[in-house]
């Protein structure tokens, strides 16, 4: 049995705030869901399955946010893949609703890194001491940043790919943030501004590295017959995938492909689709090269060829091929709780709807895609794809 | 100028003697007995075939460097890399006692312990 067409995102909704001292964490939780079910027209009391990332969600799995917001819900998932995770929440979401397990599902991200102190990309975080690798890989120093410049510089070495390559992703993200008064960076860059910002970890720039943001999203899907009673246009799941990459015991260490080989191809076979079909993605951008590995990887370019993909404004709406992250993405918007796959989803949602900026509304489209990569692209992560059609 | 002394994260039951090990000089990895292969990071079980009968050999101590970056937002500054070690498999570590400026991908580097807390030793990499 396909799962294509068996459940439609009706609700989407991103936090305005970008710093959140005063709010708890849970309270953003429950306040993007408030915004996304009001955005489809549903209640709290319309809920029967929750998703979230037991990472980012204060308490056991789901358990405290689905009493604090006061839910009764039949089905419960808590996976946590890292920034991918609401990627892959949206595809189990699906599975769920084609099952009956559930009719109206809820999904939420929140996070308080900002106002939390946190140097999300330069500082090793340790882990639990029980993680495998941990002790074998924390007392070398692995920041997020410096583990995505190694895949840089992989990049680099074996296609030639070049730093002012790289700045095209954050010029083309910063063309379509200037129209987000929400976004924490509004200025329009140029290449010459990333190549020339302080060097973070070599060959990453400042301005290579995304932002460092409160806030949150969530999302509500529902099956087809709820979806067609309700008032909002209609955002069609049509292909999902998610997959892992490990490193294959050390011997197969390889920094320049990323899971979303597989998960893309997963997520076209679903949907019946081919690249060349899609006119708007969102693209998972903790770090430009992370942008180029993913684009390379979905198949909107050959392998190695990201770097001249990306370059001269490809990315930019009513400029280039493929325009990308409309809303600035992480690179100039947010990053809520350091998670970016949330917000790339929601960015899709308004690009089907047509309720983008109507200066970066991509025109003559129907089908949008919606791409990230949780955990490290420098060591294992999980990536996962969704592709939305606007019926 | 003090060496660094890097920090260090408890063992876990049976990855003792990779500490113990490189508190001596030398530097393990695992060989499964069942698939022939070996792994890095050093686990309980094969990682390619999920056999428990395996043993700690000496590595050549020799390979080169597959990726790095110099960590420039550190204080102080310093080097991490994947090294590809010519027991073909890839462990992460630093890059120390260098010309930063002067690292490349395929330069070949040999094993150097430097001190961590507990007076261990950890595993780091110098061109040869
Ligand atoms: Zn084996």
């Amino acid at each position: 049995m396909s799962l294509k067409g068996k459940a439609y995102i009706v609700g989407a909704y991103e936090h305005p705030t970008r710093k959140a001292p005063d709010t708890s964490l849970a309270q953003l939780h429950a306040e993007v869901a408030k915004g996304a079910l009001d955005d489809a027209g549903l209640t709290k009391n319309d809920v029967d399955g929750y998703f979230c990332a037991s990472g980012d969600t204060p308490g056991l799995g789901g358990l405290s946010m689905i009493e604090y917001m006061g839910l009764n819900v039949r089905h419960i998932d808590a996976t946590d893949t890292g920034g991918s995770s609401y990627l892959v929440h949206v595809g189990h979401a699906l599975e769920a609703i084609a099952a009956g397990r559930c009719n109206v599902a809820l999904i939420t991200l929140a996070g308080r890194p900002r106002s939390e102190g946190m140097q999300t990309g330069t500082a090793p975080r340790m882990g639990n001491v029980q993680q495998p690798d941990v002790q074998f890989e924390f007392p070398y120093g692995p920041a997020i940043a410096n583990m995505y410049a190694m895949v840089a510089r992989r990049h680099m070495h074996e296609f030639g790919t070049t730093s002012e390559q790289l700045a095209w992703v954050k010029v083309a993200a910063s063309h379509h943030a200037q129209y987000n008064p929400h976004a924490m960076l509004q200025k329009v860059v140029t290449v010459e501004d990333v190549v020339n910002s302080p060097m973070v970890a070599d060959p990453l720039h400042r301005l290579d590295c995304c932002v460092i943001s409160d806030g949150g999203g969530a999302l509500v899907l529902a099956k087809p017959e709820i979806a067609r009673s309700l008032a909002r246009p209609k955002v069609k799941i049509i292909g999902v995938g998610e997959a892992n990459k490990i490193q294959g015991g050390g011997l197969a260490l390889d920094l320049t492909y990323s899971a979303g080989r597989r998960s893309g191809k997963a997520a076209f076979e679903m949907a019946g689709v081919t690249p060349a079909d899609i006119r708007y993605a969102s693209i998972y951008d903790s770090f430009t090269i992370t942008v180029i590995v993913q684009l390379e990887d979905l198949g909107f370019c050959e392998k190695g060829a990201g770097g001249k993909f990306v370059a001269d404004g490809n990315l930019i709406s009513g400029i280039g091929r493929l325009p990308f992250n409309t809303d600035g993405g992480g690179l100039c918007s947010n990053h809520p709780g350091n998670r970016g796959g949330m917000t790339k989803i929601i960015e899709a949602v308004r690009q089907a709807r047509g309720e983008a900026h109507p200066k970066v509304q991509v025109k003559n489209h129907d089908i949008v895609l919606a791409h990230g990569t949780g955990g490290s692209l420098g060591t294992r992560h999980v990536g996962a794809t969704v592709i939305l059609e606007r019926e | 100028m003090s060496e660094k002394i890097y920090s260090t994260v408890p063992p876990t039951p049976g990855s003792e003697p990779y500490w113990e090990g490189a508190k001596a000089g030398k530097l393990l990895i695992k060989w499964c007995r069942d698939c022939s292969k070996p792994h890095h990071y050093p686990r309980g079980v094969c990682p390619h075939c999920l056999s428990t009968h395996l043993d700690w050999k000496q590595a050549s101590g020799t390979g080169e460097i597959y990726s790095f970056s110099i960590m420039r937002a550190a204080k102080p500054v310093y080097v991490i890399a994947y090294v590809t070690l010519d027991e073909g498999v890839t462990m992460m570590t630093n890059i120390v006692d260098a010309d930063f400026a002067g690292i490349k991908i395929g330069q070949k580097v040999k094993v150097v312990f430097k001190p961590s807390e507990d007076d261990g030793k950890l595993a780091c990499f110098t061109p040869v």
